[in-house]
């Protein structure tokens, strides 16, 4: 089999020395993590790659030689080097050579325990792959390669061959940390020999964010203890905690907040990211809250908005009762039944009249509410547009009054028919068997049966058509309450910080790797380039998605249709009591 | 080692397919398709403006006709990136996997690797295409854990589909390597 030798772009130009790394005997592949160069005592070298080992896990070793040969070849320096081979005894040992100025290498890699029965060491075919290390390290590989079982100490079985590659380079950080201003007696290159970089504001705010953690989560605890208290259980706060979107929102905010500044440090990557992509759309939320905040108090909106509500309700109850006049009269050419369409009509004609009594009640107190509600977009936009979804559940509150007392009087017109229906071809409802059985029925119960059927499917078409009404109004505000609440969702749970990441740092999501062959020359080995291949965007958001809180419609469109034909009432999301906890 | 040759696909079309031995054991095989040619570029873009002239003699809203322009000018930048594929590539690599690259019109490159361990065979399947049978070539996927089963069927040259005689060159190549690496890897 061919072997495969992985060496860093980095140690191209370094000068000629011994190679460090790691053989993975599966795949006939041998990772190159550094170039140990000349000077050097060998018990030292063996030394620190004890010590590397016993840090990271990683079975490093010295794998063979590098010549980087700067004028003509020396004959020296190739016995010299052959030498080495019996010092630091690696099966295969691998020899890489080239010519300064040139792009061609050449490579030999001699087996020396098969030369036992053969005679002499058998040399084998190579094929040198080039890797960015400092992008290897950086970058996550998905979908991520550990099994279950294995943690970070264990030493892994190769899990497959490249996600093994990635492993090996990101346990050995340890072997980075010399770089070539260090006085230590072993002289090493690789990504990070000319020096460590850091940044000076990522180390101040990791050494400032023990302490602000600390302070806010023990604020943040306090907090949800007080909004997990017995109080909230009692009846008529936990009945309008469960139906305000506000409260659910708010909840799931601190819920958040109590996760981003909780003080144990993430396990793993995907963790890491959580955490930062919520801290992103916390951050995103509130910056928009506050445009929406200086937006709305310049210029008087505040004042105008409140001048402007009052007439808009006044408007839709009018539209309402002209919508009554109309049904009272002959909608659409349809003939009613004048009775009941007077007395359904004037019932509702009577609760629009109350509601705009009410409304004109509130009008003064108006302003200041909504004033004080604009403050609380200084919490975040989706707050704010959870009370203005909250808001219009409020001012249409008589269209949901009318569609409750629609669907019910509809409902048992609908099972009183079925009923009726039943005995007028002889057949019963038998609940014990939960099916329909034959019946014999007497002659004064047939008649009443009959007749009460009659009536109901006379007067059937009355009030189908008030329901049917008033169905589609209050469709029309659940459609407008649905949109706002998916916007509300996509600003919670869109992975910000991960698009951002994926958009300026593509290494660092990796969907796998891909190869390049580089310009080639007959006789000389096969070169060829690795890089990342980055995760599609489309694969970031699906990984990475925030879990939202929850607020789906539960029907698909089948039931949503048999829920709607029989009157039954459809309540557009349940606000899930368990996440309570 | 570098050769062209030419060959059509299921519709007729040209398709030329580049072969490039890198190595024994490393091989490339590059389909190109035709490019988008001007007259069907014409015959689009005057069809979509017509039509759009004709609202706008119906509507008298000026807006139409930017409307138009705009959508023209969106709907070719986004066909170019996202639907015209110029040239899909096929690198085989002995010991290592198999790579494919699709690279778009607009220069976008989209690229597939697996790695030797999940290749079980490379074949050459029929299939039911609209109203005709044809024929493609596909690479059949292991799982590591369960050699004997199929996990998954990734068809190659999807948007060229070339004809059986080039699949039969395609083919053979790739059966040459895969039996390479099987004999070296049976033997430590």
């Amino acid at each position: 089999m061919v072997l495969k030798a992985f060496f860093p772009t980095c140690c191209a130009s370094a000068d000629s020395g011994l190679l460090v790394g790691r053989w993975v005997p599966e795949q006939n592949s041998a990772v190159i993590l550094a170039v140990v160069h000349f000077p050097f005592i060998p018990i030292q070298v063996k030394k620190l790659l004890a010590q590397v080992q016993k840090a990271s896990q990683v079975q490093v070793a010295v794998l063979g030689t590098w010549c980087h040969r700067q004028q003509e070849p020396e004959e020296n320096m190739g016995h010299f080097l052959e030498g080495l081979g019996a010092i630091f005894s690696h099966d295969p040992w691998l020899q890489l050579c080239r010519e300064r100025g040139t792009r061609f290498w050449s490579c030999k890699a001699t087996y020396h325990q098969m030369s036992t029965n053969l005679g002499t060491p058998t040399e084998d075919q190579v094929m040198l792959i080039f890797y960015d290390q400092r992008k290897l390290l950086l970058s996550w590989l998905h979908p991520p390669a550990v099994l279950p079982g294995c943690q970070d100490g264990e030493t892994t079985a190769s899990t497959g061959g490249l996600a093994d590659i990635f492993d090996t380079v990101a346990r050995s950080e340890v072997l980075f940390q010399n770089d070539q201003f260090d006085e230590g007696p072993v002289r090493l290159s690789h990504w990070q020999s000319d020096g460590m970089e850091a940044s000076i504001l990522v180390e101040l705010a990791k050494r400032a964010s023990g302490p602000v953690c600390l302070l806010l989560a023990s604020l943040l605890s306090l907090l949800s203890a007080a909004s997990a208290s017995w109080l909230w259980k009692l009846w008529p706060l936990s009945f309008i905690r469960s139906k305000l979107s506000t409260c659910e929102q708010l909840w799931h905010r601190l819920k958040h907040l109590s996760l981003i500044f909780s003080t144990e440090k993430a396990q793993n990557p995907m963790q890491l990211m959580r955490k930062a992509n919520m801290l992103v759309s916390v951050l995103l939320d509130v910056a928009l809250g506050l445009l929406l905040l200086s937006w709305l108090h310049s210029n008087n909106r505040i004042g105008q908005l409140a001048n402007a509500l009052v007439p808009v309700a006044d408007r839709v109850a009018e539209e309402l009762q002209h919508l009554l006049q109309w049904l009272m009269g002959a909608p659409a050419g349809l003939k009613m039944n004048r009775a009941l369409d007077q007395v359904l009509g004037r019932f509702f004609l009577y609760h629009i009249h109350l509601w705009i009594s009410y409304i004109h009640l509130m009008s003064p107190f108006i302003e200041h509410i909504l004033w004080h509600v604009g403050l609380s977009a200084c919490l975040g936009l989706t707050v704010a547009l959870s009370i203005l979804s909250d808001i219009i559940a409020l001012l249409t509150f008589h269209i949901y009054c009318f569609y409750v007392y629609g669907a019910r009087l509809y409902c048992l017109k609908i099972y009183g028919l079925s009923s009726l229906w039943r005995l007028f071809r002889g057949k019963k409802w038998n609940v014990l068997r939960q099916r329909v059985d034959s019946c014999s029925y007497d002659l004064d119960q047939l008649f009443i049966g009959t007749l009460l059927f009659t009536i109901l499917i006379f007067l059937l078409p009355t009030t189908a058509l008030y329901y049917l009404v008033f169905t589609l109004l209050r469709l029309l505000v659940i459609t407008v309450q649905g949109l706002i609440h998916l916007l509300v969702d996509l600003i919670n749970s869109l992975p910000l910080y991960s698009l951002g990441l994926r958009l300026c740092r593509p290494y660092r999501l990796a969907a796998g790797v891909k190869f390049r062959v580089l310009e080639q020359e007959a006789g000389r080995p096969l070169r060829l380039l690795m890089q990342i291949n980055p995760l599609p965007y489309s694969h970031v958001v699906h990984t990475y998605r925030l879990p939202s809180s929850g607020c789906h419609p539960k029907h698909s469109w089948g039931s949503l249709c048999r829920k709607l034909f029989f009157g039954e009432l459809i309540y557009p999301w349940r606000q899930r009591e368990d996440k309570q906890d | 080692m570098e050769d062209e040759k030419s060959f059509s696909d299921i519709c007729g079309g040209r398709v030329v397919l580049r072969r490039r031995y890198y190595s024994p054991y490393c091989r490339e095989f590059g389909l190109s398709s035709a490019r988008l040619s001007l007259r069907s570029l014409t015959a689009v873009t005057c069809a979509v403006w017509l039509a759009a002239y004709g609202l706008f003699t119906l509507c008298e809203n000026s807006m139409i006709l930017s409307a138009a322009i705009f959508i023209t000018i969106i709907g070719l930048l986004g066909y170019l990136h996202f639907v015209k594929i110029d040239q899909e590539t096929l690198l085989i690599i002995d010991s290592l996997g198999i790579q494919m690259t699709s690279s778009y019109a607009s220069g976008k490159e989209s690229t597939t690797f697996i790695e030797m361990d999940k290749v079980k065979d490379v074949i050459i399947n029929e299939a039911i295409y609209m109203q005709k049978v044809i024929y493609y070539l596909c690479i059949l996927l292991k799982d590591p854990g369960k050699p004997h089963e199929i996990s998954q069927v990734v068809p190659v040259f999807q948007s060229a589909k070339p004809r059986l005689d080039c699949l039969i060159e395609v083919y053979r190549s790739c059966q040459e390597i895969l039996a390479h690496q099987k004999a070296t890897s049976a033997s430590p």
